[in-house]
């Protein structure tokens, strides 16, 4: 489609305000040798579960439906997971349903358990996710993650994933990056910075230390995307509860808001059309007029530059919820930088900065805590988690994971969680002696990306402390 | 596989011999200390894959032949439109579309609209490595197909031709992409 009628670009509308009541994750890591994903989904649980104060049985009993998350059967060698978790949950005979939308699924299930709240089905949903990819080597892994793109004219192309996303990258940099080194360090400084925030926190998979130079020198994996431009390959899992009003009040003293809406393109990156680019609130009809221009060969939209399905999710979600600007009316992002290249190409999607200048929200130090260029606190920080590239990609998990993290941040208990020497003794890890808290100060909203495949689907999902809506019901 | 696995079709039924699957003896995985933590589960599986409409394009490779579809139902805001990967149906109308041959125009027109070089593969790939993923654009086509280039180093922008698998594996692999002043065929492919 590249035209859109009235009636599919109207503003979703959920029937009742949703609230987000609690959330909870596992560790993650490249493989559990000696746990299954049931003790994982279940540490999710309890953890949510002690987090407002309740036993699992308490919390267990206020749950109506269950939307899972797992992405990829053939990953576990287990079809209909969903109700083996289910059952070791003790969550028998509720109503569940697996959601499966690459790696949007966490935001999927999500979205799922928040329109059941909102259409008045259940007062109280689950949305659990996880994933399972240690069951074989990575080139296998590799290949099943290829089996996401088109298994005639594209899965025979190489069997890796990392290659679809390549040529968006190339096109990328030598369009609006102008082929310029700059541009390229621009990308290793995303994967920097986000290594760098995961050293705090004791879930993630990859805290490093590292340089742009370290991410120059890594080995290529689909040039130009090098080991340290990739997401990770994780196994994991995360929760979040949503429930009404009424009962997210009584579950919990602060219960969050939350909108989520979602948009979708074609599997395959070849069959998008050209067409004319929906507009977000911060935008102008005039303002991409000369883009071909300013950055020649950027024509096309969205061409290879672009994700359509991160674009229309914003366009609903900002509605929804009352956003105009991103930058001016949130306090932070969880972005799903599942490479490098596509964490700036969705700064544009999502209207922080018009298309072609997504590096600018870096090279700013916007997107950082304490913006290195000011030495002040970063306009809109970005995956303080260390996101895919430095906390985890289990698939199914991981829009889950971005919304915990988000809502830590809201309720002003990231530092109780991440700082908890307990944890991450109970990680096997233990707590840097440096430990930095990347509490956003008075952080109000905050918003998730979830995206999937080279963008078939994505959700955006915003989270807000009530006191501090945009918008009236 | 002892005996490769062969399928066929007779009265609008798979027909099929040979192996398709093969169990391996599992083993278990245990701890430094000797404790079991797991056991392996080896396996091989051949699936029996369908391409229906589409397989006139996969036909096609195996003559030559660069197949397309183009909307032509009269009704549509977008009849005429083209489309390389080949669709059906027309994503607008859902009106089932005419395979239409883009060789010509593909020998003329075909440019790289993006691409990568890699040597790293998934398990299972044929390709030989370092691979080029070429996407290509054509005059007039709204798509973009993604493929692989054999002959010279590729460049956005640049001017390439089809060229296809001499003895076809009936997958996109059979078609592949070479420089424009390309004279001769790679080994194993044909203009």
């Amino acid at each position: 489609m590249i035209k859109f009628s009235k009636r599919q670009l109207q503003v979703p509308r959920f029937l009742r305000p949703v609230y987000l009541v609690t959330g909870g994750q596992s560790q993650y890591a490249r493989a559990f040798p000696e746990k299954r994903t049931e003790e994982l989904c279940i540490d999710a649980l309890n953890m949510a579960a002690e987090f407002i104060g309740m036993s699992a049985a308490e919390l267990k009993s206020y749950i109506h439906t269950c939307y899972y998350g797992h992405f990829a059967d053939h990953f576990g060698d287990q079809l209909l997971g969903e109700a083996a978790i289910h059952d070791r949950l003790g969550l028998d005979p509720l109503g569940n349903i697996g959601v499966k939308t690459g790696g949007a699924t966490g935001g999927s299930a999500i979205w799922e358990a928040a329109k059941a709240v909102a259409s008045g089905y259940s007062d109280c949903a689950l949305a659990l996710g996880w994933e399972r990819m240690d069951e074989v080597p990575t080139d296998e892994g590799n290949n099943y993650i290829a089996c996401a793109a088109d298994k005639d004219w594209e899965t025979p192309l190489g069997h890796i994933y990392t290659g679809y996303y390549a040529t968006m990258a190339q096109r990328y940099w030598q369009v609006f990056g102008k082929s310029q080194d700059s541009f390229r360090r621009t990308m290793a400084e995303i994967s920097v910075k986000n290594h760098g925030y995961a050293r705090w926190n004791p879930f993630a998979q990859a805290p490093m230390n590292i340089t742009v130079e370290d991410v120059l020198k890594s080995p290529v994996v689909a040039y130009p995307l090098r080991a340290l431009d990739c997401c990770l390959m994780s196994v994991g899992a995360a929760c979040v509860i949503v429930a009404d009003e009424e009962t997210a009040y009584k579950m919990c003293k602060n219960p969050l808001r939350i909108y989520i809406a979602a948009g979708s393109h074609s599997l395959r990156v070849a069959d998008r059309r050209d067409m004319e680019i929906p507009l977000l609130p911060n935008e102008t009809p005039d303002q991409y007029k000369d883009l071909d221009e300013v950055f020649p060969g950027g024509h096309r939209y969205p061409g290879f530059t672009g994700f359509l399905a991160a674009r229309m999710c914003a366009w609903y979600a900002y509605r929804m919820a009352g956003v105009k600007d991103p930058t001016d009316d949130l306090d932070f992002v969880e972005l799903h930088d599942a490479f490098t290249i596509s964490d700036i190409q969705t700064y544009e999607d999502i209207g922080i900065r018009p298309y072609g200048r997504g590096r600018d929200y870096v090279e700013s130090g916007d997107c950082y805590l304490k913006n290195p260029k000011t030495g002040k606190q970063g306009k809109l920080p970005a995956n303080l988690s260390g996101g895919l590239i430095g906390c985890m990609h289990a698939v199914g998990a991981t829009g889950i994971m971005q919304v915990v993290e988000c809502a830590l941040h809201i309720w002003k208990r990231h530092a109780e969680i991440h700082g908890n020497p307990k944890l991450w003794k109970s990680f096997g890890k233990q707590k840097p002696k440096n430990w930095v808290d990347v509490q956003v100060p008075n952080a109000r909203r905050g918003l998730a990306i979830s995206h999937a495949g080279v963008g078939s689907h994505v959700t955006c999902t915003i989270v807000m402390h009530p006191d501090h809506l945009l918008k009236e019901d | 596989m002892s005996k490769q696995a062969k399928v066929w079709i007779e009265k609008k039924a798979y027909r099929i011999k040979g192996e398709f699957h093969t169990m391996a003896p599992n083993t278990p995985i245990r701890r430094e200390d000797g404790k079991l933590c797991g056991v392996t589960n080896p396996r091989g599986l051949v699936h029996m894959h369908s391409y229906g409409a589409e397989a006139p394009f996969f036909e096609g490779l195996a003559e030559g032949k660069l197949l397309g579809t183009q909307c032509v139902n009269n009704k549509c805001e977008y009849k005429g439109s083209i489309y390389i990967p080949f669709r059906i149906f027309c994503p607008d109308c859902l009106s089932r579309m005419k395979i239409v041959d883009l060789t010509a125009k593909a020998r003329k027109t075909a440019r790289i609209y993006s691409f990568i070089v890699t040597s790293r593969t998934g398990a299972f790939n044929t390709l030989k490595t370092p691979i080029r993923f070429i996407d290509v654009e054509f005059d007039g086509v709204c798509t973009i197909l993604k493929s692989y280039q054999l002959v010279g180093e590729p460049e956005i922008g640049q001017q390439v031709i089809p060229v296809f698998r001499s003895k076809p594996t009936y997958t996109i692999t059979d078609l592949a992409w070479v420089a424009a002043d390309t004279k001769k065929p790679p080994k194993g492919f044909r203009f």
